[in-house]
């Protein structure tokens, strides 16, 4: 057994140096870097390091700020909406695509396609979907005598459209994590459920859920992981606006980085937001408990 | 799935976060045309002699753009076919990257040690490098050949750090076609806002889904706007800011007056996602400011009679400019070809007249034989309000927290267009949280 861990060494190499020169080294260097005042331009060296230390002093400040909490509350706003909305999107086609009726491939590469759409495509598209006057939704809102809202220019429903776009363009990956799930579970219990007389909502909750539970949290901390990281979708739909309300977490410490120059400043509200997804994702292996089944 | 499997993919992909927090920064709002620039008509820094062309030793440099992305690539190499003819020795690596990409690259080259020769900036990252200390000192350059006003656009405190690469101004664009159905007569250069007004409400009427202008509220066009109403949102040294002042405040009530009251200018619900330019061409818009740039597009795309005119003011005239700055390395060591090469790119004849040939934007140059080309291109009939318009320039204010500044004021123009905040609070917020967040050299 040992032996063959050695052996793997030269397999894991390639991705294992990618890994710690290209994010590895750099998450250590953000660390050094926030609690320094680097512009981002002078040659980073030892010395500039030496000469512009704060201390503290940055992350003080972004706590002491309004903005921060304010950016923070626009992006949980947009988890409370998409979490949900997402995880029951793709439950939902994963159950559709599991029951191995006609044209199923077909299908799973049209659900798939969204996630290989670059998401400056498919904001373009999406900001014309809702767009209050000529879009798709609100003309087929307007059919059923329902006024649609204005959608990307409204403070209100900014961000649910936002979250509309997201949930679209991720369900079919975590679709597939979920039909992956879903394939894996041993069709005996299935059998042995039908023999006892189960119906097929008993099925459902006693068996299929139990059984893909596993799978569900693995889809639904990397998608609590990428919707701390919101951005391209809100960058490119919104800017940030209307009056601000799409202002979140990852548009500020880029803004600070590469518009502000303040380089020290944008590295720790990356720490500070690897903080909190560290102790969300920490509650959640905790909670896990109480819900997942593994089985073994 | 195991519960180990599950635990290794999380932790990878939380150590993600840190490390690409921002790779996936594809700004595709921005205008990838241009960039405020600037100018007063003050005098010209006047070094003509310069020590910079006899490079007898063969030399390599390298020079990074991001305007010639996107559709002048060739130009900008038969530029440089025509450079090296003149100058063998030289020999010029051109680079050139999207817009969208570019200034987060020559951030992190400038940082790393390994930016190139020279290469172009925006204005607003101009301020910002030249205040950093990493472009170098070009007043020992021969810029006999440039427009001065487009010259001191890149002069900061005395110093020459960069040359306008190429300039766009901004024109009032009219729809000629409702001029006439409005029975309004045609914009001309001794419009006020007020005739714009008039002329927009008569368009107005023409029908609900008509409007007269439409002028962005954002900082680029407010800036521009209080200037024409006699304020400006520094002092004059540049010590202090003064964008809650009257004139200002004016000024910006005229914008958003535009749009909540009057409604000559639509509101982004009636835009419905429409942007500006779209507007004007579907034949429903009467008037736009909006750069020179646009005349090939419209050109293309109005199949309605549209014409151009210098900008109405209210109590001065004032005007855009547009325009990129060359500038060199400072930790360079070929500064004299480098600057031998952007001097030629920026004022030379022969890349005057194939920039203007290629149709993209014009040569910040003073040589008006050269420029005369580009007047008899129509439409526009009016093209010579193009440099008519340069009578009346207005300066960005130029600070180091330019970026900053620029959203702050966008941002509470936005509330006050919107009518969450009126102008009075809007410009008030704006001032102090611009004199919390900056500081002023």
């Amino acid at each position: 057994m040992k032996q063959s861990k050695w052996k793997s060494i030269p397999f894991l190499l390639p991705s294992l140096l990618g890994m710690v020169v290209l994010s590895l080294l750099p998450i250590a260097i953000a660390i050094v870097l926030s609690f320094t005042d680097w512009n981002g331009l002078d040659k980073l060296n030892l010395t500039t390091i030496r000469n512009e230390f704060v201390g503290f002093k940055n992350y003080i400040s972004i706590l002491g700020s309004a903005e921060f909490w304010q950016v923070l509350g626009h992006t949980v706003y947009y988890i409370v909406l998409y979490l949900p909305l997402a995880m029951l999107a793709s439950m939902g086609i994963a159950l559709l695509l599991n029951k191995g009726r006609k044209g199923t491939a077909f299908f799973r590469v049209i659900y798939y396609i969204p996630v290989l759409t670059s998401w400056v495509a498919a904001s373009l598209i999406w900001k014309w979907v809702l767009s209050s006057k000529y879009g798709i939704i609100n003309n087929l809102l307007a059919l059923v005598g329902i006024t649609g809202p204005a959608w990307l220019s409204s403070p209100v429903w900014a961000m649910p459209g936002i979250v509309l776009a997201s949930v679209w363009k991720d369900m079919g990956f975590y679709g597939l994590f979920l039909l992956s799930g879903l394939t894996a579970i041993n069709t005996t219990y299935y059998e042995a459920a039908k023999v006892d007389g189960a119906g097929k909502l008993t099925m459902f909750f006693k068996i299929t859920l139990p059984l893909v539970t596993p799978t569900l949290f693995f889809c639904l901390i990397m998608s609590l992981i990428n919707a701390f990281q919101l951005f391209p979708q809100v960058q490119i739909m919104t800017e940030g606006g209307p009056n601000g309300a799409t202002r979140v977490v990852v548009e500020r410490i880029y803004t600070y980085g590469f518009s502000y120059f303040k380089m020290g400043f944008a590295s720790a509200y990356s720490w500070l937001l690897f903080l909190i997804i560290f102790i969300l994702t920490l509650v959640q292996f905790k909670l896990q408990n109480g819900w997942v089944h593994y089985e073994s | 799935m195991k519960r180990g499997f599950v635990i290794l993919l999380i932790t990878a992909m939380m150590l993600g976060l840190v490390a690409c927090g921002n790779n996936d920064t594809t700004n595709t709002s921005q205008n990838t045309q241009n960039t405020a620039g600037t100018t007063d008509t003050t005098e010209n820094t006047g070094k003509t002699d310069s020590s910079t062309t006899d490079t007898e030793e063969p030399v390599t440099i390298t020079y990074c753009n991001f305007n010639a992305s996107g559709g002048n690539e060739a130009t900008l190499a038969s530029m440089y076919e025509a450079f090296h003819a003149e100058y063998p020795n030289i020999t010029v690596e051109i680079e050139t990257v999207a817009y969208s990409d570019y200034f987060t690259l020559m951030q992190t080259r400038v940082a790393g040690g390994t930016a190139p020769d020279c290469y172009e900036l925006n204005i607003e990252n101009f301020a910002s490098y030249a205040a950093k200390g990493v472009i170098a000192d070009l007043s020992a350059s021969d810029t006999s050949k440039f427009n001065t006003t487009a010259l001191s656009a890149f002069n900061v405190g005395g110093t020459q750090y960069g040359l306008p690469g190429n300039f766009s101004n901004v024109v009032l664009f009219f729809n000629k076609d409702l001029f006439d159905q409005a029975g309004v007569s045609y914009p001309d250069s001794s419009w006020t806002w007020e005739d714009v007004q008039a002329a927009s409400e008569a368009i107005k009427a023409l029908g609900d889904d008509y409007y007269g202008i439409y002028a962005p509220i954002t900082y680029n066009e407010f800036f521009k706007v209080a200037a024409q109403f006699g304020g400006s949102l520094l002092n004059s040294d540049k010590t202090a800011f003064t964008i809650n002042s009257a004139e200002n405040i004016a000024a910006a009530q005229m914008m958003v007056d535009r749009i909540l009251v009057s409604n000559i200018q639509p509101t982004s619900e009636q835009m419905g996602g429409m942007g500006d330019w779209d507007l004007f061409e579907s034949g429903r818009l009467g008037m736009i400011p909006t750069g020179i740039w646009a005349f090939n597009t419209f050109t293309d795309a109005c199949d309605f009679a549209w014409d151009i005119c210098v900008e109405p003011g209210q109590t001065q005239k004032a005007t855009h400019f547009f325009s990129n700055a060359l500038v060199v390395n400072a930790s360079s060591e070929k500064k004299d070809a480098a600057i031998t090469w952007i001097t030629w790119l920026a004022s030379s004849d022969e890349s005057a007249q194939l920039r203007i040939a290629a149709g993209w934007d014009l040569p910040a140059i003073n040589n008006q034989d050269v420029l005369n080309g580009y007047l008899a291109i129509t439409p526009p009939e009016n093209r010579q309000a193009v440099f008519d318009s340069l009578n009346y320039l207005v300066v960005p204010p130029i600070i180091e927290d330019y970026s900053m500044m620029s959203d702050i004021i966008t941002d509470k123009l936005s509330a006050a267009a919107t009518g969450t905040m009126t102008v009075q609070e809007a410009l008030d917020a704006a001032q102090s949280e611009c004199e919390a967040q900056i500081t002023l050299q």
